[in-house]
């Protein structure tokens, strides 16, 4: 009794120093995803600045001409609106608003059917088999979109008298909207449950059919959560990568023809950065500023949505 | 009280209503739908497209192994045995088969029918049966994929001469083997056992697949014991400060930032800051770590959470330590949770294929990886490379490599399903 | 009453047997043609669980006829069937007829946004759309086409109101959000806005339980206000408020009803032992 007494005083301490190492182990691992996005934020902000002291960051901002293949040869480095970004967000702004115009209202319909309309065993069904879309690697969407949409498109638009390039912001969008209605569809189902059943019986007990109910009651309140939705899906489709490095174009071109072909922030990372680089030339470091770029467009969108989605949540709480 | 009377809506009204129901209604249905038949129609085009890859045309050549081309006969090592001119044999065999090839072109055009791969298969049989030297063998070698192509069907023998890859002479020489039973489809293990070929007949994606292999394995090592001990640590111990939910906030963030962004941190700190190798699975997994441990910390949390707070205070009721109730009553609890997340986590990791491009590791890589180190690819890398390459041959091959990987990529999901279901309700 | 076409109840097969006046013991239910409402033989039953085990009972018009109980014997299961609430639950199973003016609103021809027009409901919990007062009150106008320009779907919002006794209280401020407003004024404006598409019944499940007795006292001045336009069926757990208000009972118990009449009779000279048990205070 006495032996064990003294073992259990002596055990705190080793106890206790113990536990201050766990836990200090348990402090670094958590802030990894701190030195991450401090790893993202210096290596993109040190290399943009790299890139802007040979080019200015104003012609890079709003210039209108996107060609850095020129610029690698010697006399024309830094020459002025070569390093024009305009073109290349206006094809990613085009290819996304495609992308939205598919997954905006087929997503949010998805969700009133499965939210509104189905049974539960309809629904527990069609809702993890519409999931397998989000699970499809995005590499398969993009072998999709060159292999089988654009040819699609581009004989279908032949067939009606439109020239449809066969790397069209079309045939990538859509494939891309698609990618993104499970993403828009289950933002949407918890937002729409979200809503006080009170609020759609008040709806049906005046009178309203389904559709109304769901169309001047529901969905209005569930509008901030869509939004908010909306938002994080606007943002991972302004970064979705393979799709338009396989089914867009290469040449930047600023048009708002969506039968046209247009490159893509994401695309020209890629292509800057694929094959032979020499790492100090405007050409590479200019995929960190178009990097910069794409990581605050999206972060922004980010936090807006994730603010507006939890401000929902706490609102029906 | 006359105008208060009951009049509720007109007939007509009612009717127009009931109508925009309906209407309403099968435009839910038909977006459910649209993504369904996309679904649909997606796995059916790659499965059919993928099948083909599966059989591969092979030719039976029958080969006399002079024993003066080896250069100490019957008693060659196998250096000696590397040595020797398979090609010669192969083109030997098969203008004895043909006599009829007498210009030039006819023996080019002779020769074409087998793969460039045919010599090292030959090789590669002498080397394991080095006392057939100086017999006559016979032997199954892969076809060229023109050849292939005729016997899948997919090259049109009826387009004139000079618009198909196949001439009338060796389409004349074909029906000829085949009449004699010398060509036939057979199982394409090449495309299972092999690296990257510029040759779709010899391409396979082997060595895809070992790279993706080393690269999850790594991002697995890397982000689950720090994922799982954050996600302990935020949700259990973690003080409720500024800080903490900086963290947080910081967490949810990083989880829906492009993986692209990614792979540019793993191109200016892994590759240029560290001087790590290039195209090695080593920089790929930790890219792709990285990029997980958002999703296993955010799983991990709730899997914590959803551990109700009785168990743990009934740890710390019994004498035990804040570390050891978490570690020893609520982990094991929420572990299938973590793992469930994990699961999803790699499935997404190993489809990834944006910031694997950025590190490099979108070589062409022939020989199979065998280190963490060695330059590598990864299955879907192996898919954008292959979707871009002109043969058709190719356009098949790409197909059974996204079913492999969709095969992979499901697994892991179904597992997660699985694992989900079992453990769900246990409280 | 010509709403009530006798012909229809005389074909309808529920008619076999007498057709008599209010009938205390309400075991076997006879439809009364007086009545506005009827119910017959009514079973409801969520998946297993059987809420309503063949409930037959008569509602008169301009009357109030409250619903009394205690929890889970089937009140709101009941007033919920009575404009087809029920449907919108899938595990919902539900037997027998309803009546409305002589006709079974059960019948599969019966158009249900018609029904809910016509039969209004006031819910427990004040459930206010989240928009203005005036969206609030003019929602059920607008999309049933009741009036015909901006003046008079005005006069439709600012009547329903006054009807409603809100009006004073938020004339001023009719754009602000239905649910800015106090539990007490938002169920008001649930009762302006049931009452805008003028319908001819009024359901209320316990109307009052969330409100203070302020509260509380001005739906009650109301309702019985009401009372003079409307058919009025309301579930309460307060035997005084039943007792104040309505015309007519019906004690449920386990889903049947055990005793209904006349409130007078009903709390002075209970038949049934449970009924009297309840209504006397003496359980529940
Ligand atoms: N949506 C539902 N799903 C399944 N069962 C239900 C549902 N609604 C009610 N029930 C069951 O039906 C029975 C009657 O419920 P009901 O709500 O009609 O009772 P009530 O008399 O209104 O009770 P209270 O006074 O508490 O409101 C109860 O046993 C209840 O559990
Ligand atoms: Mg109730």
């Amino acid at each position: 009794m006495r032996e064990a007494t003294q073992g259990s005083k002596a055990a705190p301490q080793k106890r206790f120093w113990t536990e201050r190492l766990i836990m200090a182990v348990l402090i670094l691992c958590s802030s990894v995803a701190i030195l991450t996005t401090i790893g993202i934020v210096a290596s993109l902000i040190f290399e943009s600045i790299r890139f802007f002291q040979i080019v200015p960051i104003t012609d890079f901002l709003f210039g209108l001409h996107w060609s850095p293949q020129m610029a690698i040869r010697e006399d024309q480095v830094g020459s002025s609106g070569a390093f024009g970004a305009i073109p290349l967000l206006v094809g990613t702004l085009l290819i996304s608003a495609v992308a939205l115009t598919v997954a905006g209202p087929v997503g949010l319909m998805s969700a009133v059917f499965l939210s509104e309309y189905a049974s539960s065993s309809v629904r527990s069904k069609i809702k993890p088999t519409l999931e397998i879309l989000a699970g499809i690697p995005t590499v398969v969407y993009g072998f999709f979109a060159a292999i089988v949409v654009a040819p699609w498109l581009r004989r279908g638009g032949e067939a009606i008298g439109l020239d449809v390039s066969s790397e069209s912001a079309l045939a990538a969008g859509l494939v891309m909207g698609i990618m993104t209605i499970p993403f828009v569809s289950s933002i949407s189902d918890d937002a729409i449950t979200a809503v006080p059943t009170s609020l759609k019986e008040g709806a049906l007990a005046v009178g309203s059919t389904r559709s109304e109910a769901i169309k001047k009651v529901i969905i209005p309140a569930a509008l901030p959560g869509i939004a908010g939705g909306l938002l994080l899906a606007t943002s991972r489709v302004i970064g979705e990568t393979m799709i338009v490095v396989m089914a867009a174009g290469l040449t930047a071109k600023l048009t708002l023809n969506p039968l046209d072909a247009v490159t893509t922030v994401t695309v020209q990372i890629v292509t800057l950065l694929t094959g032979d680089q020499e790492f100090d030339s405007p050409k590479t470091l200019s995929a960190f500023a178009l990097g910069l770029m794409l990581f605050t467009v999206t972060l922004a969108l980010n936090v807006t949505a994730l603010k507006i989605v939890k401000a929902y949540r706490e609102q029906y709480d | 009280m006359t105008e208060l009377a009951f009049k509720g809506p007109s007939a007509e009204q009612l009717r127009r209503r009931h109508l925009a129901e309906k209407r309403f209604r099968l435009f839910a249905i038909s977006s459910v739908f649209l993504g369904l038949a996309f679904l649909g129609v997606l796995f059916i085009i790659v499965a059919i497209s993928g099948a083909d890859a599966v059989r591969q045309a092979k030719m039976l050549l029958t080969i006399s192994l002079d024993v003066d081309e080896f250069e100490e006969g019957k008693n060659s090592n196998s250096a000696q045995i590397s040595k020797a001119d398979f090609e010669g044999f192969i083109k030997k065999s098969m203008r004895s088969s043909f006599p009829d090839a007498k210009t030039r072109r006819m023996k080019r055009e002779l020769s074409k029918l087998v793969s460039s791969g045919a010599a090292y298969e030959l090789r590669e049989f002498i080397l394991t049966n080095p006392n057939q030297i100086g017999e006559e063998i016979t032997i199954w070698v892969t076809a060229s994929d023109d050849v292939d192509m005729l016997l899948k069907g997919k090259l049109n023998r009826d387009l004139p001469a000079d618009l198909r890859q196949l001439s009338d002479q060796q389409l004349l020489w074909l029906d000829q083997l085949m009449e004699q039973n010398k060509l036939e489809m057979q199982f394409n293990w090449t495309l299972f056992t092999k690296g990257d070929s510029r040759e779709p007949e010899q391409a396979g994606i082997a060595g895809a697949m070992i790279g993706s292999f080393y690269s999850v394995m790594v991002c697995l090592l890397i982000s689950f014991p720090l994922g799982v001990l954050a996600a302990i640590y935020l949700e259990s111990f973690a003080p409720k400060n500024a800080w903490t939910s900086f963290i947080e906030v910081n967490i949810n963030n990083l989880a829906a930032v492009p993986s692209i962004v990614f792979g540019l941190l793993g191109l200016a700190v892994f590759l240029n800051f560290f001087e790590l190798p290039r195209s090695a699975p080593l920089v790929g997994g930790m890219v792709l770590a990285l990029m997980t441990l958002p999703t296993i910390i955010i799983a991990g949390r709730a899997a914590i959470q959803s551990v109700p707070p009785s168990i743990k205070e009934a740890a710390l009721a019994v004498g035990a330590s804040p570390i050891q109730a978490v570690f020893h009553h609520v982990l094991p609890l929420a572990m299938p949770g973590m793992l469930t997340g994990t699961i999803i986590g790699t499935a997404r990791a190993l489809g990834e294929t944006a910031p694997l491009l950025m590190i490099g590791m979108v070589a062409f890589v022939v020989d199979l990886p065998t280190t963490f180190t060695d330059p590598a690819t990864a299955l879907p890398v192996q898919v954008f490379l292959w979707s871009d390459m002109p043969e058709t041959a190719f356009a098949e091959r790409t197909s059974a490599a996204i079913l492999v990987l969709l095969a992979f990529v499901g697994t892991l999901n179904l597992t997660a399903v699985i694992l989900r279901n079992k453990f769900e309700t246990r409280y | 009453m010509e709403n009530n076409p006798i012909e229809s109840l005389i074909n309808s097969p529920i008619t076999e047997g007498p057709i008599m006046e209010d009938v205390r013991h309400g075991e076997e239910g006879y439809v009364d043609m007086k009545a506005k409402m009827a119910t017959k033989d009514l079973t409801v039953s969520y998946a297993k669980v059987q809420a309503l085990k063949g409930v037959s009972l008569n509602i008169y018009p301009n009357e109030v006829t409250a619903l009394i109980g205690p929890s889970g014997c089937g009140k709101s299961t009941f007033i919920r069937s009575l404009n087809r609430m029920n449907d919108t639950i899938s595990v919902c199973n539900i037997e027998g007829q309803v009546f409305l003016d002589g006709e079974n609103i059960y019948d599969p021809a019966r158009d249900v946004v018609q029904l809910r027009t016509q039969v209004g409901m006031v819910f427990q919990k004040p459930n206010p759309f989240p928009k203005s007062i005036f969206e609030n009150v003019a929602y059920g106008p607008k999309i049933h086409g009741l009036a015909a320009d901006d003046e008079e779907l005005h006069g439709i919002v600012l009547g329903s109101l006054e009807r409603a006794g809100l009006l004073d209280e938020v004339k001023d401020r009719l754009n602000v959000p239905g649910t800015s407003l106090s539990g007490g004024q938002q169920q008001r404006l649930c009762i302006a806005r049931a009452i805008a598409v003028r319908p001819d019944i009024i359901l209320m499940d316990e109307p009052c339980s969330a409100l203070d007795p302020i509260a509380t006292k001005r739906i009650e001045e109301l309702i019985t206000e009401l009372k003079a336009e409307y058919t009025i069926v309301i579930v309460t757990h307060s035997m005084q408020q039943a007792r104040r208000l309505s015309d007519k009972i019906a004690y449920f118990h386990l889903g049947s009803i055990v005793e209904h009449g006349e409130t007078a009779e009903v709390f002075e000279n209970p038949v049934d032992e449970r009924t009297a048990d309840y209504v006397l205070g003496r359980i529940g």
